[in-house]
């Protein structure tokens, strides 16, 4: 039962990830330069591209943890494998949305189908068919096995449907406005960016962490419920 | 003694031939099923065809549109259509306990993917061989085109090595045939996107050099989602 008592070290990671959050905050504000031709409206790119890269470890994470799943049998990576879409789920949509603030001034557009978006947009889709998945399936056991089958091929196919828009750009240019690296960036804005990074990416294990303690109590009262049901 | 060690050679000697035999079994009888009820085949058809007919009005197919969509409306058509088939082609088995019948089988669980499989991919083929003629017919445009065909045979195929496995999914499920589509079209997609992008690239007489990335891509899917399908069925029907 020692489950039950949250550990020392997820409140110091909480705390942690807190005061990085407010850091970044203050130096996507306040240390970031001006950007000369966008103008403010730039200053969403620092959290833009910290988001989405949270969304691609969660889209990673759930992927291994499919795999690790059907090997081991082990009820843990299928704990690791919902937390992990939930947050990659959540953190894709603020990237999509932070993205289109900074397009409509940019591009001149809310939206383009762009590779990138698209495959964004097509992650959150997958995971929203994971979850209905899951809901539709009452055995704790099939649920976890059809989630990680389900999570796999997800990780084979988004890559390849990203691929075949790239290839189809590559006969067809399309021009999109100016990518991401290719934007020149003072060392300001740089530190910036890498700063919100690494930001997020503690923030994803802080989160990951919470999710997969959450999956290990739902599971106990679960399992306690059957008990006294009996 | 003699008859086990016989019995125990002859399996050592013919695990491929059973898989084979097993395979062909299954789509045997998807095939004689289907011959004598007809119940899927025609109900993808007529639906097929009522999804052209959608898109002629919704899309007012005239002659110069029609040269640039061509390909897209045939593959929401198959698409559409395909999703049908799968469902029932996986609901038949469910309702009337028949899965549980061929899990109990003796043999290896991926000739019943695999027969499922080919089933459904000769019905869905049929299905395309009866609407490219007609559609061919309707809007007056020649779709005999052999890369056509081909790209729609490599279409299919992939179409269905995923379709299969998620249909086995999704009817084990409660919400069942509402949640196949969903399940299906965001991993299918890059399918579709290459199928499309070959597809048109035949019909407007694209160089060859200019269709070949699709056309190889399709068939990276075709293997791809073919050898994973194969390697997850087993957790898919376990019980």
């Amino acid at each position: 039962m020692e489950i039950q008592v949250k550990p020392r070290a997820l409140t110091i990671l909480d705390g942690v990830s807190a005061v990085l959050f407010f850091a970044a905050l203050a130096m996507v504000f306040f240390y970031a330069p001006m950007e000369a031709v966008m103008g403010q409206v730039q200053r969403v790119f620092y959290f833009h591209i910290s988001t989405a890269w949270v969304g691609m470890l969660g889209f990673m994470s759930a992927g291994v943890a499919g795999i690790a799943y059907l090997r081991t049998n082990n009820r843990k990576w299928d704990i690791v494998g919902t937390a992990a879409v939930e947050i990659s789920l959540v953190f894709f949509f603020i990237a999509i949305v932070s993205g289109s603030i900074w397009a409509r001034p940019a591009w001149n557009t809310w939206w383009t189908w762009d590779v990138r978006l698209t495959t964004a947009t097509v992650v959150e889709l997958v995971y929203f068919a994971y979850m209905f998945l899951r809901q539709g399936i009452d055995d704790p056991d099939r649920r976890a096995r059809f989630g990680a089958v389900y999570t796999i091929l997800g990780f084979i196919s988004v890559p390849l449907t990203f691929i075949s828009i790239r290839i189809f750009q590559s006969i067809h240019p399309v021009v999109i406005g100016p990518g991401e690296e290719r934007m020149g960036m003072t060392p300001e804005m740089r530190n910036t960016m890498f700063f919100s990074l690494f930001t997020f990416s503690v923030l994803f294990v802080d989160l990951l962490w919470h999710r997969i303690r959450l999956g290990w109590l739902s599971d106990k009262i679960e399992q306690l419920r059957l008990k006294f049901a009996q | 003694m003699k008859t086990a060690s016989s019995l125990s050679r002859v399996q050592a000697e013919t695990p491929r031939f059973t898989l084979l035999r097993a395979t062909a079994a299954i789509v045997w009888k998807d095939l004689a099923a289907e011959l004598r009820s007809r119940e899927l085949l025609s109900s993808m058809l007529v639906f097929a065809l009522l999804v052209i007919l959608i898109f002629n009005f919704a899309l007012e197919l005239d002659a110069r549109t029609r040269s640039t969509v061509t390909a897209g409306v045939l593959w929401v058509t198959f698409a559409f259509a395909g999703t049908l088939g799968l469902n029932r082609s996986m609901a038949v088995e469910k309702d009337r306990g028949c899965l549980d019948g061929l899990l109990l089988a003796p043999v290896d669980r991926s000739a019943i993917y695999f027969g499922k499989a080919i089933g459904n991919l000769m019905f869905m083929l049929l299905v395309e061989i009866i609407v490219l003629p007609l559609y061919s017919v309707l809007y007056n445009t020649n779709l005999f085109n052999p890369g056509l065909l081909l790209v729609i045979f490599l279409g299919s195929v992939g179409y269905i090595a995923v379709g299969t496995l998620l249909a086995t999914m999704a009817v084990q499920t409660r919400t069942r045939d509402v949640l196949l589509p969903i399940l299906l079209f965001p991993l299918v997609l890059p399918v579709l996107i290459s199928a499309v992008r070959a597809s048109t690239g035949f019909l407007g007489g694209a160089p060859l050099e200019e269709i070949l990335p699709a056309l190889n891509l399709l068939i990276v899917y075709d293997i791809i989602f073919i050898a994973a399908a194969f390697m997850v069925f087993d957790y898919i029907v376990e019980e």
